[in-house]
């Protein structure tokens, strides 16, 4: 398992596709999955995650992403 | 030792020993000298006086510092307490105390600077939106003018509301000796205020309520407050009613001229008395209805065209007459005016 | 290890929201959540959630105390940095702040914001700029563009119709006293970061009480753009960029300089500075003549003291331990006819101090003689300056005096004490009080120092001459 990921927390995303287009690595995609607001959320899926946390300033809501970085940025 | 000064100077001493420590304002005739006293005392005493750049800026500070727990006020004339009526619902919808001073001149519109009573409407029935009070005490004299400004910050605090002193040209610009109190009040911590520390982090001054249940629940509060303000602080003053066949009903300049024209009418045998509500809201109904079975009228004495009038004809269901006699358009009556005018009514 | 995540200046759960305690009221894709995160986190760095408070604008996020774990304050449509001054001017170590959008501090609030700013309040202002008004609706903002549709400019913002779009930054950055003026974007990942970088400037400049800050960022509303929240990025970048420039505008690191607020002082120091003393006077103190009511009307043209001496006046029935009023004239009637002060005295509680049949007229000049002589209660007085005034009084029922005051005033080289020399007429002619109280009142009454001399010199002319004039 890759050591930088992010937790997306699917019941609280408005799936407005800003962290998909943000992201640098390609890491999150739109699911088919609707949520009980009713919009189709977020998926972190792609392991190439850098752990730079684009997705987390560019979205929206609050409490949808966590970051977790484990490796040191390489110089 | 009483001083001699102006009531519009008197409000300021008033303040400063009412605990007053903010004052936000903007000039107007003939109100300006409760600013210009506010910007020498407050600022010699390290209080804070700022001249907005307008009277709803003004309010507004009023608004944030009232919330942030201090004891403000603001004075100005007729036409600038109507720019500041939008704020005054929020304050009242707030549940914010403050002072506001409204030294009345004539209108509408610009009208002129000379006195008159009639921002009795927009101060007592409204003004701004929505369903509120605002406490109003009417000063006649200088002293009251101190002495109201001066107790008027531990009613704004005790009930969180807006305190009105609506006082008039004369009221303002007048001079009479006055005596303060030595003893300076202070305003007390508020569990609801924002102090910008950590126990009152979580407060919130709002008059935003999303949720119907809660939105009524916030105005019946409100009610229930001004029902408890009705019981227990109604104010007035009578003179020589307990013999009177007709009384006066007067506050503010007009219960002066009233005065002067009861002691003229009694060295003519006329038994008048004169009733002065001190409060207008609360307003003293019941003295009034029980008034109504004693006397056979009631002559409402005022400066527009029947304002009171229209609350004290309320207050007596219609048990007796009530006569309007109104002078407006910066018209103060003559004592000689209104003892023939009494004269030729009863 | 958790590299981000949600701010604790964010409530954990939204209790204060309603349904939906987890995620805010905001459209998908809306800019404000991204703000508001941007906030919180300068907020959880800084450590200062306790000393935030945030006044809320009307409009979207008037409701942003949902979110927030700090001081919330709701505030009228536009007056938020008005709300801010009286917190700020309140509480010395608060950090407040005023989140505006574009109606609110554009439109409504456009006088409150520019005021603040040009005082230089202690203060951080958000301004979220959509080019648009959001929670009514879509109609044209001051800042929507030229071409663009709302709900209230359907066929474009037209410039003769609608007027131009303002740009708020630049107009900020004319002033002195504002410390940071920035314009920022949400368009890109990157701008994102920057604009992380100018709200945290703006908060960290009000913890050291630098002044005022300004941050204007340029935030997406896809729904009232009526694009999806990628769309509406991209017109941001290829639109409110071209007309908004996003840069630095100042980033000074000290404002305005200033006195500032004076030392608080004590209650006894403050007791001293207004001269309030514990009023021991009592109706025995004073072995007072009955004089009924006495009313005294003084007229005269302005210039000539006749306000000043009607305080002298009423001054001096308040030492003989009589009520005393003072009314002026004031008005149109000031600036050029008749000037008169009213003062009336009185064993009793005085009624109205509006005296309309005085017992004594000071008549100063002509015109005054001729408006009140025919007012004055029979078996009154009337006392003439006879320097200015040619003819005589022609009621027979009132005594009458003439003084040449404005004459003697000039001997005595200040022609402003002739009505003081009247006074000190009237005093000995009416023996009311004496004029020992005249004398000792003067210098309580006259404001300017330097003419209590003279004015004292004149009321020995005006004694004298009364005694002459019984001879």
């Amino acid at each position: 398992m890759a050591k930088n990921y992010i937790k997306l927390d699917g019941t609280v995303c408005k799936g407005c596709r800003v962290c998909v287009e943000a992201c640098p690595k390609q890491c999150i995609v739109i699911g088919s999955d609707i949520n009980k607001m009713g919009y189709q959320y977020a998926k972190f899926e792609n392991p190439g995650c850098i752990g730079c946390g684009i997705c987390f300033y560019v979205c929206p809501e609050p409490g949808t992403i966590t970051v977790i970085k484990e490796e040191e940025d390489k110089k | 030792m009483k001083k001699l000064m102006k009531g519009n100077d008197a409000v300021i001493h008033g303040a400063l020993l009412g605990g007053c420590t903010h004052f936000f304002g903007y000039p107007i005739t003939p109100a300006s000298e409760i600013a210009h006293s506010a910007a020498y005392y407050f600022t010699k005493s390290g209080r804070t006086f700022l001249q907005a750049e307008s009277e709803i800026a003004a309010i507004n500070m009023i608004l944030g510092s009232a919330s942030a727990g201090a004891r403000v006020m603001t004075s100005s004339s007729s036409p600038g307490v109507a720019l500041m009526s939008e704020c005054v619902s929020y304050i009242a919808g707030s549940n914010v105390p403050a002072v506001i001073i409204d030294v009345q001149r004539v209108g509408p519109g610009l009208g002129y600077i000379w006195p008159e009573q009639s921002d009795y409407n927009m101060v007592l029935k409204g003004g701004g939106h929505g369903v509120y009070r605002n406490i109003v005490f009417a000063p006649n004299s200088v002293q009251e003018m101190a002495d109201f400004t001066y107790k008027a910050f531990e009613i704004a605090d005790k009930y969180r509301m807006c305190v009105f002193i609506l006082a008039d040209a004369y009221i303002g610009q007048m001079m009479e000796p006055v005596s303060f109190p030595t003893k300076i009040l202070h305003a007390k911590r508020k569990d609801w205020a924002l102090y910008a520390d950590e126990q009152s982090r979580h407060n919130l001054v709002t008059s935003l309520f999303m949720e119907r249940e809660i939105l009524s629940a916030n105005i019946d509060s409100l009610l229930n407050k001004y029902a408890k303000v009705e019981k227990e602080i109604t104010e007035f003053e009578e003179t020589s009613v307990s013999d009177a066949e007709h009384i006066f009903i007067a506050f503010g300049i007009s219960s002066r001229v009233a005065l002067t024209a009861v002691r003229e009418l009694r060295k003519q045998g006329i038994k008048v008395g004169l009733f002065r509500p001190k409060t207008l809201f609360p307003f003293p109904n019941k003295r009034l209805a029980e008034l109504a079975s004693k006397v056979k009228s009631m002559m409402v004495v005022e400066l527009n065209d029947g304002m009171m009038a229209n609350d004290v004809e309320l207050a007596v269901k219609s048990k007796l007459p009530v006569r309007k006699f109104n002078w407006y358009g910066g018209y103060v009556p003559s004592v000689t005016e209104l003892v023939e005018k009494t004269k030729k009514s009863i | 290890m958790i590299k981000h995540t949600k701010p604790s200046a964010f409530y954990d759960t939204f209790e204060r929201k309603g349904p939906g305690q987890k995620t805010t009221h905001y459209c998908p894709g809306c800019g404000h959540g991204t703000v508001h995160k941007l906030i919180a986190e300068a907020i959880d760095e800084m450590g200062i959630k306790d000393q935030v408070i945030f006044c809320a604008p009307v409009g979207c996020t008037t409701l942003m105390y949902f979110y927030f774990d700090t001081g919330n304050m709701q505030c009228p449509h536009g007056r938020a940095p008005a709300v801010a001054t009286g917190i700020s001017r309140t509480l010395d170590d608060s950090i407040v702040i005023s989140y505006q959008g574009d109606g609110d501090l554009a439109g409504i609030g456009m006088s409150e914001i520019v005021h603040a700013a040009n005082r230089g309040e202690k203060l951080t202002v958000f301004f979220v700029n959509n080019a648009i008004y959001g929670m009514t609706g879509g109609q044209m903002a001051p800042t929507t563009l030229i071409g663009q549709e709302s709900k209230t400019t359907p066929f474009g913002r037209d410039p003769i119709r609608d007027g131009m779009p303002i740009r708020m930054s630049e107009l900020i950055n004319t002033l002195e006293a504002p410390v940071f003026v920035e314009r920022c974007s949400l368009g890109t990942a990157a701008g994102v970061l920057k604009t992380r970088k100018a709200v945290k400037k703006a908060l960290m400049n009000q913890k050291n009480k630098k002044g005022f800050s300004f941050v204007e960022i340029l935030s997406p509303c896809p729904i009232n753009w009526k694009m999806d929240a990628i769309q509406s990025r991209k017109w941001l970048i290829e639109n409110l960029e071209k007309f908004y420039e996003v840069k630095n505008f100042r980033d000074k690191d000290t404002s305005i300089k200033g006195q500032g607020r004076l030392p608080f002082l004590s209650d006894d120091e403050l007791l001293k500075v207004l001269d309030v003393t514990a009023d021991t006077s009592s109706d025995d103190d004073n072995n007072r003549v009955d004089i009924g009511e006495h009313k005294v009307k003084i007229a005269g043209f302005g210039g000539q003291g006749i306000m000043s001496v009607g305080v002298l006046l009423a001054n001096c029935a308040k030492n003989a331990g009589f009520n005393s009023t003072w009314l002026p004239s004031y008005g149109a009637e000031m600036r050029g006819g008749t000037a008169y002060a009213s003062v009336v005295m009185s064993n009793d509680i005085i009624g109205t101090p509006v005296v309309d049949t005085p017992d004594v007229l000071i008549a100063m000049n002509s015109p005054s003689l001729d408006a009140f002589e025919n007012s004055v209660t029979k078996g009154g007085t009337i006392i003439v300056n006879s320097s200015i005034v040619s003819r005589k009084v022609t009621r027979t029922d009132v005594n009458t005096y003439y003084v040449p005051a404005t004459a003697m005033a000039n001997e005595l080289g200040l022609t402003a004490t002739a009505a003081v020399i009247i006074l000190a007429f009237y005093a000995k002619a009416l023996g009311i009080f004496g004029v020992d109280i005249l004398k000792a009142v003067v210098p309580i009454s006259i404001k300017n120092k330097k003419y209590i001399e003279a004015n004292l010199r004149a009321i020995t002319a005006g004694e004298m001459f009364f005694d002459d004039y019984k001879k």
